[in-house]
């Protein structure tokens, strides 16, 4: 939190010394009061009562002033400092690897961002100020309570130790219960985006119920909790509650027999008793008060465990100064964290400047993991991938993926322009490139909407069919010319007629190119020059197409589309 | 279509609508106060006894604590006087006993109000989290396409925190602080009329300030529910694609738009702070000007014996008291609010009316046998460019029928139609002989299923997956449904077999791997008609051959609409559907169309090249 502060540094003296002078002229105003009663009214003195009631007019004006001046002047750094973390935050997520967000529902992720942050938030603009306020007044009413009458003050300052050990006590329990809550909060804001993102699914299968069922138990876990956290304070806040009344019973009887043996006048009892009830309201909202900092707390230790997860993935200093885009796959394995079984064990394959290699396995066999590897999604658990020479994690991140671009099969869109999805990879294409890189993919039909290259296109682009979709990501590929080009089975929504030309053109493309073609169908195959064949996470041949269709069985099964169908015919073209 | 499409119009505040408007009219801003306040005695209705049982708890409460000022005033005008003459302590005794009583009563009343006040605002939380969610589920496509998963996750969090925050923290405080000050000013004008009277002077001006704060307040924080909704949906999104955003290094724009999203927050949060701002002090002010006139002039009737020295003092400590809950007010209104903001988005939300509603009386339709009737179907999501210009199509029970065209033909929308996600514009689509729209939702998706290439899977175990289709399956029919969709081997393989965890959406499994599992969940499902829209692209070729395979048993006895750019899938069709911009050219067997020279001929023929 600290570095977080220091901009504010300055202004937060001035917010806390307003605060303090403020608790001073809330003070002093009861004083006023007392002398009022013991001076003019008391003596018959009238001249003194008017300058009395301007001094009181005069404090409380400082007073509202004061707060005026705290309450505006805090908003600078308890809004800076929320919004500095959010955007850390933000940060730092954009800057962990795949395999974080795998691992965390992002609905946790999203609740750190937004409740746990304002939680932070409500507790600095409001909760610690007063925190701290509340316990210098009761220091300062109690200290001149005791300079008042000493006896008296000390039976207060007494009451204080109950009041002490309780909250130390209650505070465990809080924390414990209040963690609950959040967390059970974020499971629900997970259960929510699925409901929201998966929205097609459940309307397909009409399980609108089921999924209601679901979200009703998380939302009843909330409820359970939330009921004993509300039985906890309950409990607590009536407590200190009943603690300053009784002792105020007590101060009155003990006071008024002083005032009967004469060692206290009753001005002072009065001014006592007046003082006394201010710490009412402070010691009954410190509860309140207590319980939001615990909140603030456990917030920023839930913020914290995602910015303490050190990025798993980091990029290099280095850089290519001009790529050839010569990649090589180096004793290659990869498994996923307490997997034991690796996903990919000891690849090796080298692809030269220039090639395109087709990667063909079945399902599961670990080609979209292989891709993976190569602009540093996930990173090897052993071996290496180099590009011209250089590990890839020597190169810096922006470097490395500048000079790969992949096509994704399952093409991710952001409810923004077409224009800005095709230009996710390169700000500064011109209108001639893009147009060359939506003629690449086949993708004219984006002329064809409303608004062209600037029409919005809806929330992950569902709205277009699953082969435009594919081809916008293909286009955006493209676009960024990169050396190395990966194509992750990008082709499979499309339909024949339009794959056909796809292909044509981006038999050009990938000329200029180093590629990786990860393909399910013979007609993808063809773009590359050699083959590698992946089975069981590791590459078993590697070779030209018709060499494999005619020595390996297992390939033939993989690429000859029907059993009936002879692929040696259309495969002479 | 929902009036989400027309939002221009300041007249428009359905629904939705005023959602993102800046500036809206007097009217609108009273008529969405008046929706939310609907809302909120919907919600309150049910607890109605209650709250009439916690206004009489409270009131306990506040009388005890009021007492106890004006108790310890009595003791000293009252008790000390007896005892300075020497008459003995008793009346001081009685006083304190009273006391002591008052703060007993006051905390056995303020346990049972906290307690009571939490669980009716937990149940009115748990009661709205319900509905809204429920509602969501309710509205149809259409309506999540335009108003995007961000948003409703938004009012699905941080809406319902706002109001958490207002039902956890600002009751117990507002009703603590009206009924302190009601009877504090009824104590004051009872202690001496003249001197109350006097002092209660400030309330108008007290109630004009009140006025002015809750007008500004309400366009703050309607700004506040808009710029956070923004910042979540952001937020959400660049989440949900990390591995493009990371891919194509969009991290540094990614930021930039974030930070200005932020930035707007936090001007909307800045505006709200800097209004308390003003509040908070301006009625402290109000208060103090008014203690030290009452000091002054209090002081001169003391001083010429009208008010006794005991009612001065009480006086001075009422007036603090009538003004100290001011303060609570203020904080509580500042959270009004904002929860009155987030009830206004969350009103909206339930005002939505579904545009494909459930019908009033359906139609029973207990063993659906699969017959598929368009009726002069016509379908336009935008009015000037029809997607179908007018269909009909009867597909026989039990028939397969293979969907064949370009991108934009409209294939999916003929789905979409049968799965009845949208209502033809005009025409009706039939199913058994029974409109569509007459059909309730569970038994119509009963009957209709469809397998689109978007696969989603939910955070859970691979068996939980499968079991979406049929939520009640035991283990065993969710492994035979695996198996006969050729899913088994591979999940078997997998570390924990059918328990092994997807990972966040599937994340851990290929897109191959996903097809599976929701072909598999679409075959436990057992629907009448199956609709499969390009469900088979990613499957490498001996998947798809297994996938094939099972088809022809699993079709053999159910209608089945198969959308595919593979003609393979095509292949085991009874009958093939080529269309062309809404309208369908060529119509008949596979072996037939392939006979002939038209255009699934050339399709065809296209085909058979690509497979080398």
């Amino acid at each position: 939190m600290k570095p977080y502060l220091r901009p504010y540094v300055l202004r937060l003296v001035f917010i806390w010394l307003a605060a303090i002078i403020g608790i001073g002229a809330s003070i002093a105003l009861p004083l006023v009061g007392k002398e009022v009663v013991d001076g003019p009214v008391l003596r018959g003195d009238s001249g003194a009562l008017l300058p009395l009631g301007l001094i009181a007019l005069g404090v409380g004006v400082l007073e509202a002033f004061l707060i005026f001046f705290r309450r505006w002047t805090q908003t600078g750094p308890v809004l800076g400092l929320e919004t500095q973390i959010r955007d850390d935050l933000y940060a730092h997520l954009q800057r962990l690897p795949m395999g974080f967000h795998g691992d965390w529902q992002s609905g946790q992720l999203l609740s750190r961002a937004t409740t746990d942050l304002s939680t932070i938030r409500r507790f600095l603009g409001f909760g610690m100020l007063f925190l701290v306020m509340n316990i210098l007044q009761l220091t300062t009413v109690t200290v001149l309570l005791l300079n008042m009458y000493w006896p008296l003050g000390l039976l207060v300052a007494a009451s204080a130790v109950p009041i002490v050990w309780v909250s130390l006590r209650f505070e465990k329990k809080y924390i414990r219960i209040s963690r609950q809550v959040q967390d059970q909060q974020g499971d629900l804001a997970t259960v929510v985006e699925e409901s929201a993102i998966g929205i097609r699914t459940i309307k397909a299968f009409g399980r609108r119920h089921h999924v209601f069922d679901q979200f009703d138990d998380t939302a009843r876990k909330v409820y359970g909790t939330s009921m004993d956290k509300v039985r906890l304070s309950a409990r607590f806040f009536t407590f200190l509650e009943v603690i300053p009344n009784f002792t105020l019973a007590l101060v009155l009887l003990l006071g008024a027999l002083a005032v009967g043996g004469g060692s206290l006048t009753l001005g002072t009892l009065v001014a006592f008793t007046t003082l006394m009830l201010q710490l009412v309201w402070p010691v009954a909202s410190l509860g309140y008060i207590l319980a939001m900092a615990q909140e603030a707390m456990t917030s920023a230790d839930r913020v914290m465990e995602v910015m303490d997860t050190v990025p798993a993935i980091e990029g290099g200093t280095g850089s290519i100064e001009r790529p050839r885009g010569h990649l090589r796959f180096e004793g290659v394995e990869f498994r996923f964290p307490g997997a034991d079984q690796p996903v990919l064990r000891d690849v090796w394959l080298e692809v030269r400047p220039g090639e395109t290699v087709a990667i063909v396995g079945a399902t599961g066999s670990g080609k979209t993991t292989m891709t993976s590897l190569v602009p540093r999604l996930i990173d090897p658990t052993a071996g290496r991938v180099t590009i011209d020479g250089h590990d890839v994690r020597e190169l810096s991140l922006p470097a490395l993926r500048e000079v790969v671009a992949t096509a994704f099969e399952e093409p991710t869109l952001f409810s923004m322009s077409v224009r800005e999805n095709l230009t996710l990879g390169r700000h500064d294409a011109t209108e001639e490139e893009l147009d060359d890189a939506i003629r690449t993919a086949q993708a004219m039909f984006v002329y064809d909407l409303p608004w062209g290259l600037d029409t919005r296109i809806g929330e992950q682009g569902m709205s277009l069919s699953g082969g435009q979709r594919q081809r916008l990501a293909l286009a955006r590929a493209v676009l960024s010319k990169p050396r190395i080009l990966v194509l992750d089975d990008t082709l499979s929504a499309l339909d024949v007629e339009t794959e056909a030309l796809v292909e044509e053109a981006l038999r050009h493309v990938l000329r200029e190119a180093t590629g990786i073609v990860v393909a399910h169908r013979a007609s993808t195959v063809l773009l590359a020059d050699k083959v590698a064949l992946l089975r069981d996470g590791t590459i078993t041949h590697v070779g030209r197409h018709h060499d494999l269709l005619d020595e390996v069985p297992e390939y033939r099964e993989l690429l000859a589309q029907d059993a009936d169908f002879d692929p040696s015919e259309g495969a002479l073209r | 279509m929902t009036t989400t499409t027309t939002t221009s119009s300041a007249a428009d505040w359905r629904g939705v609508a005023s959602e993102n408007q800046d500036d809206l009219s007097e009217t609108v801003t009273v008529l969405l106060r008046e929706r939310s306040r609907r809302l909120l005695g919907d919600l309150l209705t049910p607890h109605r006894k209650a709250i009439a049982l916690l206004t009489g708890i409270i009131i306990v409460s506040n009388l005890a604590g009021l007492a106890i000022p004006y108790l310890v005033k009595v003791g000293i005008d009252a008790g000390i006087p007896p005892m300075l003459k020497g008459t003995g302590p008793g009346t001081l005794l009685t006083v304190v006993g009273v006391i002591l009583a008052a703060a007993v009563t006051q905390a056995l009343t303020r346990q049972a109000f906290l307690q009571l006040s939490g669980r009716i605002g937990q149940n009115i939380l748990l009661e709205l989290r319900r509905r809204v969610f429920d509602h969501f589920q309710r509205l149809s496509l259409s309506f999540h396409e335009k108003y995007t998963s961000g948003r409703v996750i938004s009012r699905l969090t941080s809406d319902i925190d706002a109001i958490a925050e207002l039902l956890q923290s600002g009751f117990d405080g507002l009703v603590t602080a009206v009924l302190t000050m009601f009877g504090t000013a009824a104590l004051l004008l009872v202690l001496d009329v003249h001197l109350g009277l006097v002092a209660l002077i400030p309330l108008p001006l007290l109630l004009l300030f009140t006025r002015w704060f809750r007008r500004q307040s309400a366009i703050v924080y309607r700004r506040t529910r808009e710029t956070v909704a923004l910042v979540i949906v952001h937020f959400v999104e660049s989440m949900t694609g990390i591995r493009a955003v990371q891919a194509f290094r969009r991290e540094p724009r990614n930021q930039e738009i974030f930070k200005q999203l932020n930035d707007d927050y936090r001007g909307a949060n800045a505006s709200s702070m800097h209004l308390i701002a003003v509040f908070m002090p301006g009625i402290k002010l109000i208060g103090n000007v008014t203690v030290a006139g009452v000091l002054v002039y209090g002081g001169w009737l003391a001083l010429h014996g009208e008010v006794t020295v005991g009612v001065l003092a009480a006086f001075l400590l009422y007036l603090r008291q009538f003004y100290e809950p001011m303060q609570e007010i203020s904080q509580f209104y500042n959270t009004l609010q904002s929860a009155g903001a987030a009830l206004e988005k969350l009103s909206g939300v339930l005002e939505e009316e579904p545009a494909v509603p459930e019908p009033r009386e359906p139609e029973a339709l207990p063993k659906a046998r699969g017959k598929v009737k368009f009726e002069g179907v016509r379908f336009a999501y935008v009015e000037e460019r029809p997607i179908l210009p007018g269909l009909d199509l009867t597909i026989p029970a039990g028939q397969s029928v293979a969907l064949v065209g370009s991108t934009g033909a409209g294939k999916t929308t003929l789905a979409k139609l049968i799965s009845r996600f949208y209502d033809p514009t005009a025409g009706r689509v039939l199913l058994d002989g029974v409109d569509l729209r007459d059909l309730d939702e569970p038994t119509l998706r009963k009957a209709v299923v469809m397998v689109t290439q978007e696969n989603f899977l939910f955070s859970g175990t691979v068996a939980d997956n499968v079991r979406f289709g049929r939520p009640g399956a035991s283990e065993r029919e969710v492994r035979e449904a695996a198996k006969a969709i050729g899913a088994h081997e591979f999940i078997s393989a997998l570390p924990d077999g059918y328990d092994t965890e997807v990972g966040k959406r599937g994340g851990r499994m290929s897109a191959g791997q996903r097809q599976l599992v929701a072909f598999a969940r679409a075959f436990l499902a057992d629907p009448a008609v199956l609709i499969l829209d390009e469900a088979t692209s990613s499957l490498d070729v001996p998947s798809e051959r297994l996938v094939q395979r099972a088809l022809r048993t699993i079709l053999a006895d159910r209608t089945a609409l198969i959308i595919a750019h593979r003609l393979s899938t095509v292949e085991i069709a009874d009958r093939v559907l080529v269309m062309e911009r809404g309208e369908i050219v060529e119509d008949g067997s596979p072996d037939r169309l392939i006979a002939a020279s038209g255009r699934f001929a050339n399709l065809h023929q296209a085909w058979l090249d690509s497979l080398s």
